[in-house]
């Protein structure tokens, strides 16, 4: 463990370079079931289910990274954290797009139909908007412009993003909610832990 | 040269016709049979049915391949994802099957499913199938109207509703030992919709027994309604003077109804009902009032607000 404390530049740009490959790797399987005709009977639904499963996947694995480095110590882990977000929106991207061209193809009517009429879509669009704003001001340079305290402040949308998706991951099943439930139970135990933080920070400057 | 002279033949050596024929019949079962063998097991599994007729209901629409029928289902009885009953539908036995007809008929009776399915002609219908869940297939059953087997108990003037049971039995149906539904499953029509003669007892599709992942060995299949209205695996059928309550009904109250006819106008509280996609298709199509079953089903209908007996 105490091994894990301390990594290199080197060693954290490797770890870095297994991840990006690792997190192309669901995209990947996706795009060699659907040259082999191995997406099942209704192929569309497959890929908005994927697609949408790994947007919550990243998310909470970024969700992960602060507990892991005030728990554990390993601070290196905060420099995956921009990368891992990042493929969260890209994930979250691609499931936008599988709905509107696949699914919808271009039937903008009935998009905004949806986008307004139905709550698990009204939801779960709105989580992706969120994260927007994340990924413009994810440089290096959007940081320093905002300046540290301004840009912790936006990036804590990613919270509401993230309970937006699982809100409707929960919302659209028709009555199985296990997976939904384990994404929910997680989300909890990470914003749980942000907010023992939180008060413990409360606690220490009042003394 | 010498003329040809035909060799004496015995009548005691010759081979009488139906003899070689018969002996030609079993060399070609025997080859299919070895053939069959090196096949992956489920597709020789598959029991032909015999003396099947073709049905005036039939849609002039492409079937949907056999592969997709077989291979995305839902039936929470072998888990909730699609791809899940195909997959361990196996370890449901459906020989020995009886169904229990009881309840308030002049004669009830409990009927293997041999004696079912000699009970009429079987007939090959090809229904449209619209899932709740907005997609749909184009499927060819073999069944026969579920009149034949109601006119042979007799149902009493109390008779008002028909309610089916499936099968529950965890050992053989895993997906029964998580609660997501209410086990066993339950359904149900009115006297008259089970009446119809588009109701159909299934007892094959594809030319072959059903398979398990299908609702082996005996279903019903009502294609003008979502396809959850369509029990599989029936183990009772009872007649009953009260409106039964469903699985569905149970676990949703206000998104499944006991009607769920199928309706373009009316939709489910959280998606659209308004187009499906056909599976194998890209576009989405427009859903047909009553899945386009409508000169057959809507005077059952008239009269009631189909918003609110959804």
């Amino acid at each position: 463990m105490m091994l894990l404390k301390n990594l290199n530049n080197q060693t954290i740009a490797w770890i870095k370079a297994v991840i990006f490959v690792l997190a192309l790797f669901p995209l990947f399987k996706l795009g060699i079931a659907a040259y082999s005709d191995n997406l099942g009977a209704n192929p569309i639904e497959k890929i908005t289910h994927r697609t949408g499963y790994w947007t919550l996947v990243f998310l909470l694995i970024t969700l992960t990274l602060t507990p892991i480095r005030r728990l554990l110590g390993w601070s290196w882990v905060i420099r995956l954290r921009r990368m891992l977000g990042l493929f969260a929106f890209f994930y979250g991207c691609l499931h936008f797009l599988t709905y509107m061209v696949l699914d919808q193809f271009f039937d903008w009517e009935n998009i905004i139909k949806d986008i307004v009429k139905r709550p698990y879509i009204t939801v779960g669009f709105s989580a992706l908007l969120l994260m927007i704003p994340l990924a413009i001001t994810s440089t290096d340079s959007m940081i320093r412009k905002l300046g540290g305290k301004r840009w912790r402040w936006l990036h804590s949308l990613i919270y509401i993003s993230a309970i937006g998706g699982v809100a409707h991951f929960c919302w659209l099943v028709k009555k199985d909610l296990t997976n939904p439930i384990t994404f929910a139970i997680l989300l909890t135990v990470l914003l749980c832990i942000r907010i023992i933080f939180w008060l413990k920070k409360l606690r220490a400057e009042k003394s | 040269m010498k003329p040809y002279k035909p060799p004496f033949i015995p009548s005691s050596e010759i081979t009488p016709r139906d003899l070689f024929e018969s002996r030609r019949k079993f060399m070609q079962l025997a080859g299919g049979a070895s053939l069959a063998a090196l096949l992956p097991h489920g597709v020789w599994a598959a029991e032909k049915l015999m003396d099947v007729k073709k049905s005036i209901y039939t849609v002039p629409e492409e079937l949907t391949p056999q592969k997709d029928v077989t291979s995305y289902n839902n039936f929470y009885e072998f888990g909730t994802s699609k791809d899940q009953p195909a997959m361990s539908a196996g370890s449901l036995k459906t020989r020995p099957w009886t169904i229990t007809v009881e309840g308030e008929v002049k004669k009830p009776k409990v009927f293997t499913i041999e004696e079912l399915l000699k009970l009429s002609p079987l007939e090959e219908r090809i229904y449209r199938l619209r899932c709740v869940e907005a997609w749909s297939m184009v499927v060819p059953w073999i069944g026969f109207s579920l009149s034949e087997l109601i006119k042979q108990v007799e149902p009493t003037g109390n008779a008002k509703f028909v309610e089916f049971v499936t099968l529950h039995d965890p050992e053989q149906m895993p997906g029964q030992k998580t609660a997501v539904l209410e086990w066993p499953y339950r359904e149900g029509l009115r006297m008259d919709e089970a009446m119809h003669p588009l109701t159909l007892l299934t007892l094959g599709l594809y030319g072959e027994v059903l398979p398990n992942q299908n609702g082996a060995p005996v279903r019903v299949v009502m294609p003008w309604k979502y396809g959850f209205k369509s029990a599989k695996s029936i183990v009772s059928i009872r007649f009953v003077e009260k409106q039964p309550t469903t699985s569905w009904m149970k676990a949703g109250p206000n998104e499944y109804g006991f009607y769920a006819n199928v309706n373009p106008e009316v939709d489910h509280p959280r998606w659209t009902q308004a187009k499906e996609r056909r599976i194998g298709e890209f576009l989405k199509r427009k859903t047909l009032m009553f899945n386009g079953y409508a000169d057959e089903v809507a005077p059952l209908y008239s009269g009631m607000d189909l918003t609110k007996s959804f």
